[in-house]
């Protein structure tokens, strides 16, 4: 009856809203719908396929360190929440998943519980909710950690399970294996004849390492992923990369015992998860996109210091977590000028 | 191409404009009453030339402009004047009352009741060979017809059109790309009045002594291009936009158009850029042609929740209230959340159904509860979109963090004055923070804080 009515309006009293019940706010009124956990939600996805990688190279103990380092990442996230007297909201925005995937990513496959426990707690606790919670981090949440276990057990991160494919081939099973990069800076001449044909392996990620690393190819996907989902800008992986290379390519050149080349740098250690998911986490880099790419460059400088003179083999953690450091500076200096800007004579 | 040229930043909001851009324009009934605020522009308002209890003409003159950035304000019908109100001092009755304006606070107006006969009384005579009419007559039918601004702004046309002394703008825009949501009042009056519409262009091109003149039109509106070409007479341009929020704000109009930057701080006069709204245009034409004052606009009343949307032609004074009855009213009362007078991007959301549509009243539109989105905000994760999108080049991101720290002086150094308050940064950002709305205090405290200045300064002598 009164559906037929709605479409005869001129037969029906005309309704007008009671303007008591409108909602009065200050412009714009629409909104293009976009959240943090939205935002959280497609890195997360963008990380299934280094998921998959990781399982794919290392078994199912991959999955065990994946879902303990997520656990403990969101139970600390509440505990602190609730400890710390705020809402519980912020814990559903995926953030602490995600910090826990990334947390993962840089451990070994075999890696001890209490190893993921104490990662999620500096993660977690130390270099995010002590610093005020998800947007004051001024570093990166995983990063911190990454370098904290590095440091403080420098026994248990440098040793790398192999592979399952490794396994089958081996007869000794719990054979603990250097990554390319590590036997790489021990010795270079036996590093050469080793890996230096094997690149197809360095790009799909069959090699030691820890869970994230070791597939490029994944981490293209994931990342291009997120490029076209305009979550993260392509200008950071790309300088990034592109300065590691120009770098190593160029020392390489000229003294090819210092280092491997260019191609060997960018498919080994970090430098992919590093250059498309660490150096891109949008709290601990600059706002611009002038910012990024200077803040990329400085990561790829540091980077390639490290890898080639410095006493570890890696330096893509180091590197990202000084540059972290510099953002507020490298901000300062991008600042867009207005359009129309113009720096004429003074009123 | 130069129709092609991009400013900085910009987003792509919901458009809603088919609900009503295929509606042609029709008037509307003659109402019973209609209130008049004195101040529909920018400027000082003007002052009631009736007393209460006067009767008076459609078209009459019922408040004058005082000073030069002011304009006259004639009745949409003819009636009496029944407002009321007490002179606070004296006592004495007076012609003025008070309703709620459309920004919410009180403003004085005239209410006149219609007598039902909608009888004519314009005063001013028709000029039909204008070309031959001194510009400064032009102008100064312009001002008597009491034209404004009708994109927006509500500027005095007469003023904008009247460039100080030294100043020689060569080039005329047109707006007509009617960026913002939902509204689709000049693009109606585009298809139906074109040849009207170019006449007015040709009038102010004449008064300015322009050279060039461009019609900026967006893509999104093929029939009105194409209308608006076959239409063409010499010395305008019809130029495509791109499809992109804040395209109709001046600054970055006049830069898609002319590749020329309006400097921060200054008027598009600086560029030689004089910006007209279609609407205006239309206003002028009438103003000259059929000596017809600005009493009434065209109007869209749109939005889901309206039963009949549409473009009206709209009297001034009109209320909300009864503009929607025209439309059929609402489908369901209990769902609508937001009136808003404008687009849903910059529009001024309402509390009451009395609000009076003013000259400046390009629109009403209705949202549906689910469409709002009550903002919830997080603290910035600095993913730096509101920086991409903002079409004057500011750090939204930064200077919000500012404005929550009530740090107005860096505010003030970071150009919050340069804010245009289009609202792209709050749109777009996921943490929901509110960001435009924070900027919108700043500059009301950077404002004052320049008047305090401004007043010690004058103190000292």
């Amino acid at each position: 009856m009164s559906k037929e009515d709605k479409n005869i309006p001129d037969h029906k009293e005309i309704l007008l809203p009671d303007a008591s019940k409108l909602i009065v706010s200050s412009s714009p009124h629409l909104h293009d719908s976009g959240q943090v956990a939205k935002i959280m939600r497609e890195v997360a996805l963008a990380m299934l396929p280094l998921v998959v990688a990781a399982i794919w190279v290392f078994g199912l103990p991959a999955v065990r360190v994946l879902l303990l380092c997520t656990a403990f990442c969101l139970s600390f996230e509440l505990i602190s929440l609730k400890l710390l007297g705020k809402s519980l909201k912020p814990a559903t925005d995926f953030s602490a998943v995600i910090t826990g995937m990334l947390l993962a990513m840089n451990l070994d496959a075999n890696a001890p519980w209490w190893i993921c426990l104490i990662g999620s707690f500096i993660a977690i606790v130390v270099a995010k909710q002590l610093f005020g919670g998800l947007g004051y981090n001024p570093f990166n949440p995983a990063l911190v950690a990454r370098v904290g276990l590095l440091i403080g057990f420098p026994d248990i991160m440098t040793v790398w399970s192999p592979t399952t494919a490794a396994q089958k081939v081996s007869t000794i099973d719990a054979q603990s294996l250097a990554t390319p990069l590590e036997i790489a800076s021990q010795s270079t001449a036996a590093g050469k004849e080793l890996l230096w044909d094997n690149y197809f392996d360095l790009f799909t990620g069959n090699i030691s390492g820890c869970l994230g690393e070791t597939s490029a190819l994944a981490i293209l996907v994931g990342g291009g992923y997120l490029i076209l989902r305009r979550i993260i800008w392509w200008q950071i992986p790309f300088f990034y990369i592109l300065t590691v290379a120009i770098i190593t390519g160029l020392v390489n050149n000229f003294v090819p015992m210092a280092t491997p080349d260019a191609l060997f740098h960018i498919l080994t250690g970090g430098l992919m998860i590093g250059a498309f998911f660490m150096a891109t986490d949008m709290q601990t880099t600059p706002v611009t996109r002038k910012g990024g790419a200077i803040f990329a460059i400085g990561c790829g400088v540091i980077t390639s210091v490290i890898r080639i003179w410095g006493a570890y083999p890696e330096g893509v953690s180091f590197a990202i977590l000084f540059m972290n450091a510099f953002t507020p500076l490298i901000d300062k200096m991008t600042r867009v000028k207005p359009f129309g800007f113009w720096q004429g004579e003074s009123k | 191409m130069a129709d092609h040229l991009l400013f900085p930043g910009g987003v792509h909001p919901k458009d809603g404009k088919s609900i009503s851009f295929s509606m042609p324009i029709q008037s509307a009934p003659l109402l019973e009453e209609y209130t008049i605020p004195l101040s529909q522009h920018i400027g000082t308002p003007a002052q009631p030339i009736v007393k209460r209890g006067q009767r008076v003409l459609k078209g009459q003159k019922i408040a004058e402009a005082t000073d030069n950035i002011s304009a006259h304000i004639h009745a949409p019908t003819s009636g009496e004047i029944t407002s009321v109100s007490k002179h606070p001092i004296t006592g004495e009755m007076l012609a003025m009352t008070n309703c709620i304006g459309p920004a919410g606070h009180m403003v004085s107006s005239l209410v006149i009741t219609s007598d039902g006969e909608d009888k004519e009384g314009f005063t001013l005579m028709p000029i039909e060979e204008w070309q031959s009419i001194d510009k400064k007559i032009l102008l100064e039918r312009i001002k008597e017809a009491g034209i404004v601004g009708m994109g927006g702004a509500a500027f005095p046309t007469h003023v904008k059109l009247n460039p100080p002394q030294g100043k020689r703008p060569d080039t005329l825009i047109i707006n007509g790309a009617e960026c913002e949501p939902f509204l689709t009042a000049d693009h109606r009056l585009m298809l139906e009045e074109p040849e009207k519409i170019i006449e007015g262009i040709l009038m102010m091109k004449y008064i300015l002594g322009a050279k060039t003149v461009y019609i900026g039109i967006e893509r999104n509106k093929p029939d009105a291009i194409k209308t608006m070409k076959k239409h063409l007479r010499e010395g305008i341009e019809v130029r495509e936009l791109r499809v992109l929020y804040p395209q109709g704000s001046e600054k970055q109009l006049i830069y898609a158009l002319t590749k020329r930057k309006v400097r921060m701080g200054t008027l598009p006069m600086e560029v030689n850029c004089i910006v007209q709204n279609i609407g205006t245009a239309f206003a002028v034409f009438e103003a000259i042609v059929m000596g017809k004052p600005l009493f009434e606009r065209i109007t869209t009343i749109t939005g889901e929740p309206v039963v009949r949307p549409g473009n009206w032609r709209l009297r001034i004074g009109t209320s909300i209230g009864d503009a929607l009855k025209m439309a059929g009213g609402v489908k369901d009362p209990e769902k609508v959340g937001k009136i808003l007078i404008g687009g849903p991007m910059m529009g001024l959301a309402q509390f009451s159904l009395d609000t009076p549509i003013m000259k400046s009243g390009s629109g009403v539109t209705l949202l549906n509860k689910d469409e709002i989105v009550q903002y919830t905000s997080v603290p910035c994760i600095r993913c730096g979109r509101c920086v991409d999108v903002c079409p004057m080049n500011l750090m939204p991101s930064t200077m919000s963090i500012q404005a929550m720290k009530e740090r107005f002086d860096l505010l003030e150094e970071w150009h919050v004055m340069d804010c245009l308050e289009c609202g792209c940064c709050s749109y777009v950002c996921p943490s929901q923070r509110p960001l435009v709305q924070l900027f919108r205090l700043g500059k009301s405290h950077v404002l004052k804080k320049r008047q305090r200045e401004l007043e010690k300064l004058k103190a000292k002598g």
